[in-house]
C-alpha cells in the first residue's frame, strides 16, 4: 500500500512522524477481538441473563467507540502535533463493521428474521429509525474509503466524509433514546461525541492561537 | 460458565428447602437473621415456610441466579447487575411499615414480626418488565388485602399510595449530583386493584427471604402490570382519595402511565410491547421471543376491573 494517505486539499503540518511507524493491520486484528470474544461469551453462556440483548449492546457500544476514535484523530493532531491519520481509515471501517454486526444481531438473534417486525420497528420507532439511518449513511463512506476514491473525488471526498458528524450524533442519540430515563453511560458517550464535533468549530481559532502572536497578527492583517 | 447443552431443571422439580429443614431450624435462622440485622443479601438469606398459593403456572421457573442478579432497582444503580452488586450495605431489618391515611386504625407494622406471624403463600407469577423481557418467579408473601383490611379503610379511600425508602448511605444510586429519578420511589394502585387477590406483598422468593437486590424486606407484586409498579422496600402505605403520583409517570408521563397494565396492543412510544424475551430460557441462538399476553396472561382474573375503560388512554 502507498505510504501516507492524506485528505486532499489540506496541508498537514505535522512533525516528522514517529507515531506513524506501526503498520495498520494490527488495528483490524485488535479491532475484531471484542466482537469475537463477545460472540464466544454469548455462545457459551457467559453474557448473563439476557445474552442476546447484551451482545447487541456490546456491538453497539463498540460502534460508538470506533466512531469516537475516528473523530479523535484530528484533535490529537491539533493539540499534540502527532498525526495518526494513517490509522483513521481502519478505525472508521471498524465502526462501520460493528454497526453492521449490531444490526445483524438485532435482526437475526433478537428478531429471528421476522421481517414484518423488523420493518415495523424501523419505520415506527424513532430510535431505531435514527440508528438505521446512521448505519445507512456509513455505507457511502465505507465504499469510498479506498485511495482510488480519494483521488477521484478530490475535494468532494472531504465534503462527503463530513457525514461522519451526522452519523456519530445519530449514534449517540440512538443510544440515549433506547434506554429509560437518563442513565450516565449514554449521556457520557453523547457528551464525548458532542465535544468532538464542537472541536471542529473551534479548531481554527485554536490553531491560530497555538501558532503564536505573530501568526495571529498575520491572520488579522490579512 | 454454564453450558447451553445441559437442560435446566425446572424449579418445580427441586425439593424446596422448607421440606427438608424443620421448623425449629427455620425459627432459629429467622432469629439469627433478625439479631444480625443484615439479613436479606443472598449470602444470608433465611428459608421461609410457605403453603402453595393459587394462580400458579406450569411454565419453567426462571433460574434463581437470573432473578436475583438481573433486575432494575435504580436506588442501587441503573445497570441490571447493580442491585445485586451494590446492595451489600443495605439493612432490611429491623423495618417499620407504616399504614395510614384514610383509615380507622393507622398502624406501624414491624416487618420482621409480619414475616414470622403471617401465613405465607408461594405464588409463582410471570413478571413482565416494561423493557420487553420477562421471568417466572416463585414469590413468597401474602395478599396485600390481608394487611389493608387490618387498618379498616374509610369509605372515602379510593387509591393506595406506596412509598419506598430513601437511604443514600446504603443505596449508591441515590447519591451523587446527577439523579436519574426522584427519591423516594413512589407508586400507587386503585383500591380495587390493591384489594385484588392477585396483588401480594412479597417477603421472599425461591423459598427464602428477599435479597436486598429484589426489594427486601417487603415489596409489592402486581403480576398483570409492568414490573416497575412493583415498588420495593416499602416504608409506607397510605389510603388516599385522589390518584397518587407515581415515579416513572412523573419522569416521562407520555411513556409510563399510572395503570401500566401489560398490553401488547399499546406500545411504549420507543419500543414494541407485542413480544418479550423470557430470561434464562430463550438462549443465544434460539431467540424465542414470545407473544406478550394482555394483562400478562391474567386477563381472566383482572380484565373486569377495567371494563369500559379506554386502555389506550389509560395506559
Amino acid at each position: 500500500m502507498h505510504g501516507r494517505v492524506q485528505s486532499p486539499g489540506k496541508k498537514v503540518a505535522s512533525r516528522p512522524n514517529r507515531w506513524n511507524r506501526l503498520p495498520v493491520w494490527p488495528i483490524y486484528v485488535a479491532g475484531f477481538i471484542p466482537a469475537v470474544w463477545s460472540f464466544h461469551l454469548g455462545a457459551t453462556g457467559g453474557l448473563g441473563a439476557d445474552p442476546v440483548k447484551e451482545f447487541e449492546h456490546l456491538l453497539g457500544l463498540w460502534t460508538l467507540r470506533f466512531l469516537i476514535l475516528t473523530l479523535l484523530i484530528t484533535p490529537i493532531r491539533d493539540i499534540t502535533g502527532a498525526s495518526l491519520l494513517k490509522y483513521r481509515r481502519a478505525l472508521g471501517l471498524l465502526a462501520f463493521y460493528y454497526g453492521a454486526m449490531h444490526f445483524s444481531a438485532c435482526m437475526i438473534l433478537d428478531q429471528a428474521l421476522n421481517m414484518t417486525m423488523i420493518i415495523k420497528d424501523i419505520v415506527k420507532r424513532p430510535f431505531i429509525t435514527i440508528g438505521m439511518a446512521a448505519l445507512i449513511l456509513m455505507v457511502p463512506l465505507a465504499v469510498t474509503s479506498n485511495n482510488l476514491s480519494i483521488r477521484k473525488l478530490g475535494p468532494k471526498w472531504n465534503r462527503l466524509h463530513r457525514l461522519i458528524y451526522v452519523i456519530a450524533a445519530g449514534g449517540a442519540l440512538h443510544f440515549i433514546m433506547s434506554v429509560k430515563a437518563w442513565p450516565a453511560e449514554p449521556v457520557i458517550y453523547a457528551g464525548i461525541i458532542v465535544t468532538l464535533i464542537a472541536w471542529r468549530g473551534i479548531r481554527k481559532p485554536f490553531l491560530r492561537w497555538k501558532r503564536g502572536p505573530r501568526s495571529r497578527v498575520a491572520a488579522v492583517s490579512r | 460458565m454454564r453450558s447451553p447443552i445441559i437442560p435446566r431443571i425446572p424449579y418445580s422439580e427441586v425439593t424446596p428447602k422448607h421440606l427438608y429443614l424443620n421448623r425449629r431450624e427455620i425459627m432459629a435462622g429467622l432469629g439469627a437473621a433478625a439479631l444480625s440485622g443484615v439479613a436479606g443479601t443472598s449470602a444470608d438469606a433465611t428459608p421461609l415456610k410457605a403453603a402453595k398459593g393459587p394462580f400458579g403456572t406450569n411454565e419453567i421457573v426462571t433460574p434463581k441466579k437470573d432473578a436475583t442478579t438481573y433486575n432494575n432497582f435504580y436506588e442501587f444503580g441503573t445497570d441490571k447487575s447493580a442491585p445485586s452488586a451494590n446492595s451489600g450495605k443495605f439493612k432490611p431489618l429491623p423495618w417499620t411499615l407504616r399504614v395510614d391515611g384514610l383509615v380507622h386504625k393507622p398502624r406501624d407494622f414491624d416487618v420482621g414480626e409480619l414475616i414470622s406471624k403471617t401465613p405465607l403463600e408461594e405464588r409463582i407469577y410471570r413478571m413482565r418488565c416494561v423493557e420487553a423481557w420477562s421471568m417466572v418467579i416463585p414469590w413468597i408473601g401474602f395478599p396485600l388485602a390481608t394487611l389493608l383490611k387490618q387498618v379498616e379503610p374509610l369509605g372515602s379511600a379510593k387509591y393506595v399510595a406506596f412509598t419506598s425508602v430513601y437511604r443514600p448511605d446504603e443505596m449508591p444510586g441515590q447519591r451523587g449530583l446527577f439523579q436519574v429519578l426522584e427519591w423516594p420511589y413512589v407508586e400507587g394502585l386503585r383500591l380495587d386493584e390493591a384489594m385484588h387477590p392477585l396483588t401480594i406483598l412479597a417477603v421472599g422468593l425461591y423459598g427464602e427471604t428477599l435479597p436486598n437486590a429484589n426489594g427486601a424486606p417487603i415489596r409489592l407484586v402486581v403480576p398483570w402490570k409492568y414490573g416497575f409498579k412493583g415498588i420495593k422496600s416499602i416504608t409506607r402505605i397510605s389510603f388516599v382519595e385522589k390518584q397518587p403520583p407515581t415515579t416513572w409517570n412523573l419522569m416521562a408521563p407520555n411513556e409510563y402511565g399510572f395503570y401500566a397494565n401489560v398490553n401488547p396492543e399499546v406500545d411504549h412510544p420507543r419500543w414494541s410491547q407485542a413480544t418479550e424475551r423470557r430470561i434464562g430460557e430463550d438462549g443465544f441462538f434460539s431467540s424465542g421471543r414470545r407473544k406478550t399476553l394482555p394483562f400478562n396472561g391474567y386477563g381472566e382474573q383482572v380484565a373486569s376491573l377495567y371494563a369500559g375503560m379506554d386502555l389506550r388512554k389509560f395506559y
